[in-house]
């Protein structure tokens, strides 16, 4: 359980938003032309990195917008947050 | 088996104030060398040890902790066994574990607390009655035992349930599976620990995995916190450091990891002799030997190792508990704690061979392992050995994200993931 600075409505319970997984994955510009394999990498295969991952939330009980968040999974601090359609931050990786 | 237990071993160091019991397992420091690794010293990994020692021509076998046995999810969860799963294959992989926990005690000689009280599945709404009596079906044409229940048929098998109409979500029905039920979590590992360490397999702890070593597409051994160790058969049961691990490989594997929470109560008399779960309202609940009230709780919605997980998923979980049990209202929460589960997008596990030769994975039981311990222990044993999965744990292939053929337990199984 952690506080979560919503970049539109400040800082709030994460309870009040949802986790939408890793970040930065591209949807295929050309599905038709995907191999099983890439569709498999695309719909199922994750980093679930043990450290600092980039991840999309929604505050779904609040704006109801996206946006990301650098977090330290291994202790839930948040080291960044910015929205949508911005670039990471260059100094995680 | 060198020290076999019994009740003349029992009286014999009663009289020496027993004082003499030997160590149950030994303590090496690792060979330069292995046949066969096994990295996760929980009770799949000991099983897997185990049972390769036991049914198969692997002899020089070693299993890595980076902690201790059995402190991982093994020790962390609510120790329900259970095989009602709703597709063939589950039924088939679930039933097949259970059936070695009906004699496991014996094969040990160790006892592990095997107990079947039943566990009892409720439906809350039309759609949960027409699902579980599906399921009822399903399990039936499978040779699992299953049984539909009636709203006076729960309160009948367990009378502290709330089955009055006015709840927010009464008890419509329920589901038993009469066969189901308990074990003591730390005797598994301590049992399948102590078999193993007679059979030779050197259980090495607080040995952790650094890196694995590969040559082209294949492995060569491990690198550890207690050095390089040889070996051309890797077997991973690393439960929620799984991608952890595959990371170490160059391997992505399709799993999210998510603390998973538990607690108990202080202990009070026996009050529930069966385990009831319920998937609606997320509240399942049993009562430990020593008389506690064990309570589990759902996962946290984001990927996080920290093996603590949220305070108001505890509090949703106690609501629940609450109104289908309200004399529970006075009792006293004594500890709460987290795990870190692995959980794959369609709810079944993998338990498969990799593209990469010699390195096996055995993850993503996600919120409901425990109850697969023998039956994930001998089929990963049978995958490693012959370099082949056995027909029960076919269709749980890591291939199967590719091929599309899922074995969706998501909806299905017997409580919400």
């Amino acid at each position: 359980m952690f506080l979560i600075n919503c970049p539109f409505c400040g800082e709030r319970d994460q309870s009040e938003f949802s986790s939408g997984g890793e970040a930065h994955i591209v949807r295929p510009k050309q599905p038709t032309e995907l191999s099983d394999d890439e569709w498999a990498e695309y719909l199922f295969m994750r980093k679930n990195i043990k450290g600092i991952q980039f991840e999309r939330w929604n505050h779904v009980h609040g704006c109801r917008k996206w946006f990301n968040v650098v977090r330290d999974t291994s202790n839930d601090k948040i080291l960044s947050v910015y929205k949508m359609g911005e670039k990471p931050p260059v100094n995680y990786k | 088996m060198k020290n076999k237990y019994s009740v003349f071993s029992l009286i014999k160091n009663a009289l020496s104030q027993h004082e003499n019991w030997q160590q149950a397992w030994g303590n090496p420091e690792p060979k330069k060398e292995y046949d066969a690794i096994i990295v996760g010293g929980g009770g799949h990994g000991l099983a897997t040890a185990y049972y390769l020692a036991k049914k198969h021509d692997l002899k020089n076998i070693a299993v890595l902790e980076k902690g201790w046995i059995g402190g991982g999810n093994t020790g962390r969860n609510t120790t329900i066994i259970r095989s009602n799963y709703l597709w063939d294959a589950s039924a088939g992989l679930y039933d097949h574990a259970l059936k070695l926990w009906e004699n496991l005690s014996q094969e040990l000689n160790y006892n592990v607390m095997f107990s079947q009280r039943g566990v009892m599945n409720l439906a809350h709404n039309l759609q949960d009655v027409r699902d579980l009596k599906r399921r009822t079906h399903a399990n039936r044409l499978n040779g699992i035992d299953a049984v539909w229940l009636n709203t006076e048929e729960v309160k009948k098998f367990c009378p502290i349930i709330n089955t009055s109409p006015d709840i927010r979500y009464p008890v419509l029905g329920g589901t038993l599976q009469r066969r189901a039920g308990t074990a003591r979590h730390d005797a598994v590992a301590w049992g399948y620990a102590r078999g193993a360490s007679d059979m030779g397999v050197d259980i090495i702890q607080n040995c952790e995995v650094k890196g694995i070593k590969r040559n082209g597409d294949k492995v060569e051994g491990l690198e550890t916190t207690k050095g390089f160790i040889k070996t051309n058969k890797i077997g991973v049961v690393a439960a929620g450091h799984s991608s952890v691990i595959a990371n170490m490989a160059g391997l992505k594997l399709p799993l999210e990891s998510k603390p998973l929470q538990a607690l108990v109560s202080e202990p009070v008399k026996p009050i529930i002799d069966t385990v009831v779960m319920s998937n609606a309202v997320h509240a399942y609940v049993s009562q430990s030997d020593k008389g506690e009230l064990v309570i589990g709780a759902g996962t946290d919605s984001y990927v996080s190792y920290t093996q603590r997980g949220s305070h108001n998923i505890v509090e949703e979980t106690l609501k629940a508990i609450l109104e289908l049990y309200p004399i529970f209202s006075r009792m006293k929460m004594l500890r709460q704690w987290g795990g870190i589960v692995d959980i794959c997008p369609d709810a079944s596990p993998i338990i498969s061979k990799t593209n990469i030769k010699g390195l096996y994975f055995n993850c993503g039981w996600g919120t409901g392992g425990f109850k697969a311990t023998p039956g994930s222990g001998d089929l990963f044993a049978h995958t490693i050995a012959n370099d082949e999965p056995h027909k029960l744990n076919a269709a749980f292939n890591l291939n199967r994200f590719v091929s599309g053929d899922l074995v969706d337990e998501h909806g299905a199984a017997a409580v919400a993931h």
